[in-house]
């Protein structure tokens, strides 16, 4: 069995307009239906495998957004969803906005658009579930070589 | 004789969590046609279980993974006790020292959720406890024995004599498979309410040894149904197998239809039915031995 069967998100709104958010909470509807994938959507960190994002970071967040990634243990992915976590979109050139969520953390899926789509956003988490899988594999085969030496 | 007991228990060891997963899954899949939705793949428990054991544990003390270990033993024990035909209260202190270990690993936390998932998941066990105790009360009343064993081979199916004690079950049934009231602690609904409660700080392969306990005490609890309709003729028990899934349906259905039930109603209303309910029947059981 694969880690990207049982894919649970966690989902955190950084500075964002609400748009992505709502689009986010569409994907978990009947007419959308992201847990015919496995998907749960946590609000815990400790049970995520991926972390979803929307909206930019600003000085607020950011320190919120790093903890909230360290609680989540390995393997793990990071999808930043909508234009603004992608690289702070509108927001850009604001005095508080300090730019997309790669600032703060490794991101690695984009979702790009304003509010991004659902079916965007299935098509994100289901690239991230691919990757949880690699991540996974990366982690054993950083171990073995350790076990062999020892 | 411990040739059969220890064949039972260790079918019991090996089943029970199929049975339980698949259990799951269904639950998850009725539940998702109920709302009008495709729902998760039927196996999707077991990939769940899978994944936690693969995840990296972070572990908060080490206290804690051995609490968990406790529950975890005395949930399995007190299937192996019920299942080997064993006695019913005896099964019944060992499930409550199981999760005597539950809550003690939640406290151990040190968590704004946890302490609050703990101080409801200890209002849930006095709500669900006396009714358990009680059924186990009217099961010796009608039968003479608390052995499960001793109860199974009756005449008439218990349930003929403890309809009362049959409902008050049901009841606290849907307390017990964690479906309702949505905010407890450990319900599947409080991914988000309370972030999942007393569970909040555990990860990977230890919070994957509270799932497949709970899948241990759930068939456990479908057990303790099948002994209701259980007697000693052969039929009893595909009947007690059918009755026990209508109930599971039952719950899910109960689930679904008072979704927003709360912690409190919980606690207002369970003591009332167990004494409606229980209480009564036990009282006429009482009664008409004494005009016998």
């Amino acid at each position: 069995m694969k880690m990207s069967q049982s894919p649970w998100l966690l989902h955190y709104d950084g500075s964002s307009c609400n748009g992505c958010d709502i689009e986010v909470l569409a994907t978990t509807t009947p007419v959308y239906n992201l847990e015919r994938f496995g998907v749960i959507n946590t609000g815990n960190p400790k049970h995520a495998d991926i972390f979803l994002i929307t909206g930019g970071i600003n000085s607020q967040n950011a320190p919120v957004v790093k903890q909230i990634y360290d609680q989540i243990p390995d393997p793990k992915v990071v999808v930043a969803v909508g234009i603004c976590a992608c690289d702070g979109g509108i927001f850009k050139e604001c005095y508080n906005i300090l730019g997309g969520v790669d600032k703060v953390i490794p991101v690695d899926i984009y979702v790009p658009g304003c509010a991004a789509r659902p079916e965007a956003i299935i098509d994100g988490v289901q690239k991230a579930v691919v990757l949880l899988d690699k991540k996974r594999q990366q982690m054993d085969a950083a171990v073995r070589p350790a076990a062999g030496r020892a | 004789m411990v040739w059969q007991k220890t064949l039972q228990v260790i079918l019991f060891l090996v089943l029970a969590p199929f049975a339980g997963g698949l259990l799951s899954g269904l639950d998850r899949k009725v539940t998702a046609r109920f709302q009008g939705r495709q729902g998760p793949p039927l196996l999707q428990p077991f990939y769940d279980l899978a994944k936690l054991f693969r995840k990296q544990s972070l572990v908060v003390n080490k206290l804690q993974t051995f609490l968990v270990g406790g529950y975890f033993v005395f949930s399995v024990f007190t299937g192996c006790l019920f299942f080997a035909g064993g006695d019913l209260l005896l099964a019944f202190f060992a499930m409550t020292l199981g999760e005597v270990f539950f809550i003690m690993a939640a406290c151990s936390a040190n968590s704004p959720f946890s302490a609050m998932g703990t101080q409801r998941e200890l209002l849930q066990i006095m709500c669900s406890e006396p009714m358990l105790l009680l059924a186990a009360i009217g099961f010796y009343k009608v039968t003479g024995s608390f052995m499960v064993d001793e109860i199974v081979g009756t005449r008439v199916s218990p349930v003929a004599y403890l309809p009362g004690m049959f409902l008050g079950f049901l009841f606290i049934l849907t307390i017990k498979l964690r479906k309702s009231p949505f905010d407890l602690s450990t319900s599947h609904h409080a991914h988000q309410e309370m972030v999942k409660g007393t569970t909040t700080d555990l990860t990977g392969n230890v919070y994957a040894l509270i799932e497949l306990a709970e899948w241990y005490e759930e068939v456990l609890l479908m057990g303790y149904i099948a002994l209701f309709v259980i007697n000693r003729e052969w039929w009893s028990i595909p009947l007690a197998v059918l009755v026990c899934l209508l109930c599971y349906f039952f719950e899910i259905l109960v689930d679904n239809v008072f979704p927003r039930v709360k912690w409190d109603k919980m606690f207002r209303s369970a003591w009332l039915v167990t004494l409606v309910f229980g209480g009564v029947n036990l009282l006429v059981l009482l009664c008409v031995r004494l005009i016998h």
